[in-house]
């Protein structure tokens, strides 16, 4: 597909509005993760806002295409992207891991939009698969996202669910890696190294499209071509760099599990303008 | 006599001409858990996930995510065990329809020995939120138990054992609710699965030394029918629990959570296996081994009931 300037240029100021937006929620939580949200957001931004096809008044309707975060500890950005849909109101969002709160600190089926609880890594891919599997059996052309870490493909699950969708054939689910390079320890090629992934992917039977996840045109090209494959699951390996759009956060490991105080959240907003 | 799973592969069948929503997953056991019957009249519905406990349970709450009620089995070491985490966050905290049935569960399991053994699968699916847990007792009770968890929304566990497994009289299944099989004042035994029918051998035996049990089928753990327990309690001069599971967790460990809070204190004894491993043997030969037989129960009778 041919994508415009502006459409381009519109693109990129959400994401820097879904970036404000995680900044904002977890300075006010004050817990969360926000590296790997920021790594993520474009990625899922570009396919909100320009691929998914969902009805956020009805959030229960059975042609939706599904959209699942294993990697749980994203889900300020899953948040602030149901929210910025119409999924919730916005202020909900300053009530994130709170008491009662729709918005728990991994994602849940309180807050509309969420299909399946995650938090627990490894488990999403299988879920995914499930998902599509229904699609197939009701005969209905849904699609199936699912957003994987990369220290989270550490799992052996993950490559239980790598082989069987391939086995299955499972052409309308898209995996995305949200390859930053780093997990909680550390990096992730000193903490337990995962490559060669492509090779890996391609062993296992997918379609691997690998990308450059900050980069807008690619990624609407790479969903483009995931759409078009028949017979196999394809998986999205984006290299991404880990708190993304914030320069002091950008390859920090520190801000994987940690959120920025009042200062730094300042400081972000202003950088995010 | 008949195989408990063999009453399951046919009951599942007979739920897929009823209902398209009914999915099966199994993990490269379908010719011993019996969903083989089912992937044989449905084989697009029927999903054999080959030896990957993990990624099935998974898959199921996915499926369940989309209307679907899914059946998932293998062996009930296995079912529980292995994929103990995908079932508490995926199934159970998202309240999913999956049903699982197990089979192959308990010491009766023989020859394939402590590997093969489930002992701790009712406590490990008794203590997750939204579970229900079943132990049929006999064929009947399978076939009800197996269309109640379709019926009822959300996760459900339910236990079934390798060998063939003898009718009991009157069996009706009802979620929750538990069977007083045979009356009686002086002590309650309260058992499940294969040991209700050692339980009503037991109750024979003390009637001829004068000593008059209760016999309850409690093929609900969960939620466990806590009315009968405490009649039990307040009847009686003290209840035995009788299960092919370790006493720790199981059938054993619920009645005794449960008469811990009532009012009227009264001895308990607990028959089932004392905090250990099986190992390789004949099913009749290992009931005796672990001190899973009538015998046993009489004996235990006996010490709260010394005449």
């Amino acid at each position: 597909m041919n994508y415009s300037e502006q459409e381009i240029k519109d693109l990129a100021e959400k994401t820097k509005e879904v970036r404000r937006l995680i900044i904002q929620m977890l300075a006010r939580a004050g817990s969360g993760h926000p590296g790997g949200s920021l790594s993520a957001t474009d990625l899922m931004t570009v396919l909100f806002f320009k691929k998914l096809n969902c009805r956020p008044q009805e959030s229960n309707w059975p042609g939706r295409d599904r959209v699942h975060f294993s990697k749980g500890h994203a889900c300020p950005l899953f948040y602030a992207l149901l929210s910025k849909l119409g999924y919730f109101p916005e202020r909900e969002l300053w009530n994130l891991r709170r008491l009662n709160s729709i918005l728990q600190g991994h994602p849940d089926r309180r807050t509309p939009g969420v299909e399946v609880s995650s938090g627990s890594l490894g488990q999403g891919l299988s879920v995914a698969i499930g998902m599509t599997l229904a699609g197939r059996l009701d005969r209905r052309d849904y699609k199936v996202y699912c957003l994987l870490g990369d220290g989270e493909i550490q799992e052996g699950e993950i490559w239980e669910a790598a082989m069987s969708a391939a086995f299955l054939k499972l052409n309308n689910l898209c995996a995305i890696l949200d390859y930053n390079k780093f997990q909680i320890d550390g990096e992730v090629k000193k903490i337990m190294g995962i490559e060669p992934l492509v090779q890996k992917w391609q062993a296992f039977g997918w379609n691997v499209l690998e990308i450059d996840g900050h980069n807008l045109l690619e990624i609407l090209d790479a969903f483009d071509i995931f759409k078009t494959v028949r017979e196999r699951p394809t998986i999205i390996i984006a290299h991404t760099i880990k708190g993304k759009g914030v320069s002091f956060m950008e390859n920090v490991v520190d801000f994987h599990g940690r959120v920025p105080s009042e200062e730094e959240a300042k400081k972000a907003l202003e950088e995010l303008k | 006599m008949q195989y408990q799973r063999n009453v399951y592969g046919e009951t599942l069948v007979e739920l897929g001409r009823e209902n398209k929503d009914i999915v099966v997953l199994d993990a490269d056991l379908s010719s011993s858990t019996r969903t083989a019957f089912f992937a044989r009249e449905f084989p697009e519905r029927f999903f054999n996930m080959g030896v990957a406990e993990q990624n099935m349970m998974a898959t199921a709450a996915g499926l369940a995510s989309c209307g679907k009620i899914v059946f998932v089995s293998t062996f009930a070491l296995f079912a529980s065990g292995r994929a103990w985490d995908q079932i508490r966050n995926s199934i159970c905290y998202n309240n999913f329809n999956v049903k699982i049935v197990a089979t192959h569960s308990g010491i009766s399991v023989g020859p394939d020995g402590a590997s093969h053994q489930a002992l701790e699968d009712i406590a490990l699916m008794r203590v997750i939120p939204k579970m229900f847990v079943i132990v049929p007792a006999d064929c009947h009770q399978t076939r009800q138990a197996v269309l109640a968890a379709a019926k009822h929304l959300g996760p459900v566990y339910i236990r079934l054992g390798r060998p063939k497994i003898e009718d009991l009289e009157n069996q009706d299944f009802e979620i929750g609710k538990a069977n007083i099989i045979r009356k009686g004042k002086d002590i309650s035994i309260i058992a499940c699965g294969i040991m209700v029918k050692q339980a009503l051998d037991a109750a024979e035996i003390l009637k001829k030394e004068g000593v008059e049990a209760r016999v309850v089928n409690m093929s609900t753990l969960k939620p466990i029918d806590k009315k009968t327990i405490f009649d039990c309690a307040k009847e009686t001069k003290g209840i035995i629990t009788a299960e092919e599971h370790s006493v720790i967790g199981g059938l054993g460990g619920a009645v005794s959570e449960a008469i811990a809070e009532m009012p009227s204190k009264k001895p308990l004894r607990k028959i089932g296996v004392q905090d250990r491993f099986g190992q390789s043997g004949e099913p009749a030969e290992l009931m005796k081994e672990y001190g899973l037989t009538k015998e046993d129960i009489v004996r235990a009778a006996k010490e709260l009931c010394p005449n």
